[in-house]
């Protein structure tokens, strides 16, 4: 038997402050394609850039390409081996021409334009595509740029394709082609690792199964141990982290409603849910499903297309970020470091900073300003030396809670929490659970976004889970388990 | 590569300005005018050639005014040390593109954003050059300096010779070189550029050494046309420099633009003031006119880009 093209041994990564991947193994011979599966932050994503030799593994594992052992990969390194990545999001040369992004890279030192313009023809003639070569692929739609990833990939005679949902932004009829095309590659001994939330289309094209969950591997199965009832299984798991569940409060009158909320710019379409006062209202879905665009068009940022919002009942307008606020909603965004705190101000400044306006006229009351952070901090037991220190000084959970506290000093009666323990450690996590709970008893309608099931559902009181822009379905607590949320928020699902 | 819009319109407003000194300005089309108009913009050509690889990979140099008079002043010094010309003239192109280097390294290795880093060195070098000369024009240079020895007459058409090559050879190299094409892919995508293989940082470093190089090889087109060389000059260079290659249809947040663009930049913005001094107006509205180009260019260029996106 030949070696397989690809073995790693006990691979694992750690990134600053959390662990990615832990002690994984995986395989890929030629003439196979290899699903790989997991929920978001598995692992998944990980384990790709460490095969494409664009992040090294930690010290200790072992990786092989065609039985060689690599100790230092590269980008570049894996080209040359053969390993060809297909990602979700094109990696496109956005201003460059469709026949410049199809070869470039690949030419000697003298670039011939003749000969580019030939090798990119027969490169989208092999996926079957019409695209005018000239055109900068700027212009082009999502499908059209995941289509000259593929072209070009193929084109480069990939032993190793590496395709990472390639199916999510195409239309059945352009999925259907490239699963086509996908078959065609492993009958003649490319070795293929699928990456794919359709499970259906997994089933249907790969031969063997590997699930990693939180980073670690949960096993590899061939194609006659599984179904799709077991790999939901395997996907989700059993064990829970240790966690705080929201204590009972009592549930008030609805606070918030959306009736059909679209924003057609985002592809949010048809919303239409209530969070009530003390409850948390979970909010699931795959990465794209939605949850933040959702968010973002409740809070104003993209102001819905369509719809209605109510609040105790009344139909408002929320145009701006303004209105919500009047409105007394408040939105922590996910990614703490990009728009939860600007991390160069103080402690004290970054909680003041969204209710600047009502501290004072036109001149900032400083002994006010701090009155307020100072209460906040103590309310939320933010952990930081003084009110004056700078933000990036303290621990990502007590950034979060900063975050926090800037919203709650708007008094607001609902808040949007997205990903509110993304990247900070267990304990933090623990900590920020407990506030969410103490909150939702002081009588705060709570819409809680996140990428942990777990933590959805141990805290939330209904779960709502997003698909393709839509809702799903609307999970009551006491019924919410992991295969029935997961079920829900994989697209080949039939309702 | 399909010929652009862009360039279409710059050839027009080029026609356009042309007929102006038609009605009644005697002068202007004599030989000997246009041969001055085409060696004064000589420095301008071979400046933003670099420049156009500074801007393409999405970067910004305005120390060049500054580095050109170094330049021009290095030449000078070393003409009067009694160094043989090709010797001055390697030299000169070695010291521009060694602080290219420093930019560059600040820009990748120092991780400064280059308008500031490019900022410090255009103060720096500026101010270097007032105190090594006390202000003092450079004066007493060899008679081997000016027109490099050789009568007026015949040393033009070599200038303009050689500052053609340069371009040429800088639109063959952007256009049909692996090492050309990859200030494209940096400018519009380092990650992207990483995962085809490249090295982002090295690109840039190259681009702003081009650049160093290229101002040197400007500066020695400027100063070897006069006796004496005036060491508070090159103030404001870098902007009509940019302002060419911007008109010139160069994208500014990189990954887009064309040499050819950035030739008929130059000539556009050349023109204008002679034109301009030919039809006696004030040279601010000169000044003025210029602008409002420079700023239809670029607004120009956004509506147009929206409208691509969403359209």
């Amino acid at each position: 038997m030949p070696p397989p093209l690809l073995e790693l041994k006990n691979i694992s990564k750690t990134y600053p402050g959390a662990r990615a991947l832990r002690g994984v193994d995986f395989d890929l011979r030629p003439g196979e394609v290899h699903a790989l599966l997991g929920e978001n932050g598995a692992g998944k994503s990980t384990l790709i850039k460490i095969i494409t030799g664009i992040e090294p593994a930690d010290a200790g594992g072992v990786f092989r390409v065609d039985g060689e052992t690599l100790s230092d990969p590269s980008p570049r390194l894996m080209q040359g081996r053969g390993i060809a990545a297909v990602y979700q999001n094109p990696t496109l040369f956005d201003e460059l021409s469709v026949m410049e992004n199809l070869c470039i890279g690949e030419d000697g030192a003298l670039v011939s334009w003749r000969r580019r313009r030939a090798m990119a023809r027969e490169r989208l003639a092999r996926v079957g595509a019409t695209l005018d070569l000239d055109r900068p692929v700027r212009h082009l739609r999502m499908a059209e740029k995941q289509t000259i990833e593929i072209a070009r990939a193929l084109g480069q005679r990939a032993r190793v394709l590496i395709l990472d949902e390639p199916t999510a932004s195409l239309a059945q009829a352009e999925a259907d082609r490239l699963l086509d095309l996908v078959e065609k590659l492993r009958a003649g001994g490319t070795g293929i690792l699928y990456i794919s939330h359709r499970l259906e289309e997994v089933l249907r094209i790969a031969d063997r199964f590997t699930v990693l969950r939180d980073g670690g591997l949960v096993g590899t199965h061939g194609r006659n141990d599984v179904d799709r009832t077991r790999l939901l299984q395997l996907m989700a798991g059993r064990d829970f982290a240790e966690l705080f569940p929201k204590e009972a409060v009592p549930i008030g009158e609805v606070v918030v409603e959306t009736r059909r909320l679209s924003c057609a710019a985002s592809g949010v379409r048809d919303i239409s849910l209530t969070i009530r006062r003390g409850e948390i209202l979970g909010l699931a879905g795959l990465v794209g499903s939605g949850r933040t665009e959702f968010a973002r068009t409740l809070f104003g940022l993209t102001p819905a297309s369509s719809g209605e919002i109510r609040i105790d009942g009344n139909p408002v307008a929320i145009r701006s970020v303004g209105d919500a606020v009047a409105h007394r909603l408040a939105y922590v965004p996910e990614d703490r470091k990009a728009h939860g705190v600007i991390e160069d101000l103080a402690v004290g400044e970054n909680i003041t900073l969204a209710t600047l306006r009502r501290l004072g006229g036109s001149w900032l009351d400083a002994a006010a300003e701090e009155t307020l952070a100072a209460g906040l901090a103590r309310r939320l037991g933010i952990k930081t030396p003084s009110l004056f220190v700078p933000t990036r000084t303290l621990s990502g959970g007590n950034q979060q809670k900063v975050a926090l506290a800037r919203w709650l000093a708007t008094e607001p009666r609902v808040l949007i929490l997205d990903e509110p323990t993304q990247g900070i450690d267990v304990g933090a996590k623990a900590e920020i659970h407990r506030l969410m709970g103490e909150l939702a008893r002081q009588g705060f309608a709570i819409l809680l976004i996140s990428s942990e099931l777990a933590e959805l559902l141990a805290l939330a009181d209904r779960i709502a889970v997003m698909r393709g822009g839509r809702l799903a379905g609307i999970l009551p607590g006491g019924e919410a388990t992991r295969e029935r949320v997961l079920h829900l928020a994989l697209e080949d699902t039939v309702a | 590569m399909k010929p652009a819009r862009r360039e279409c319109a710059l050839l027009g407003a080029i026609l356009l300005l042309s007929l102006l000194p038609l009605f009644g300005v005697p002068g202007f089309y004599r030989a000997g005018n246009l041969r001055n108009l085409a060696i004064d913009n000589l420095p301008l050509l071979v400046a933003a050639t670099g420049m156009t690889v500074v801007i393409v990979v999405a970067e910004i140099d305005i120390s060049i005014g500054s580095l050109f008079v170094v330049c021009g002043a290095l030449a000078g010094l070393a003409a009067k040390a009694s160094w043989p010309m090709p010797v001055v003239v390697l030299a000169t192109v070695g010291a521009g593109a060694a602080l290219g280097a420093v930019n560059g390294l600040l820009v990748t290795v120092a991780r400064v954003p280059s308008i500031i880093a490019t900022l410090a060195t255009m103060t720096i070098l500026r101010n270097a050059i007032i105190r090594a000369t006390g202000g003092a024009w450079i004066q007493d240079l060899p008679p081997g300096f000016q027109w490099f020895g050789l009568p007026q007459d015949a040393a033009q058409p070599i200038y303009i010779g050689v500052a053609l090559a340069i371009f040429l050879a800088g639109v063959g190299v952007l256009r049909s070189t692996a090492a050309g094409r990859s200030f494209y892919a940096v400018g519009c995508d380092h990650e992207a550029a990483r995962r085809i293989g490249l090295n982002p940082s090295r690109v840039v470093l190259a681009a702003f050494v081009v650049m160093g190089a290229l101002t040197a090889a400007a500066a020695l087109l400027n100063f070897t046309r006069y006796p004496t060389i005036e060491t508070n000059a090159g103030l404001g260079f870098e902007l009509q420099v940019i302002a060419a290659v911007v008109v010139g249809g160069t994208a500014i947040t990189g990954g887009r633009g064309s040499l050819l663009g950035t030739l008929l930049g130059v000539v556009l913005l050349g023109m204008i003031g002679t034109v301009f001094t030919f039809l006696h107006v004030d040279p601010a509205w000169g000044k003025a006119i210029q602008g409002t180009i420079i700023l239809a260019a670029v607004v120009g260029d956004t509506a147009l880009g929206r409208k691509a996106r969403h359209g």
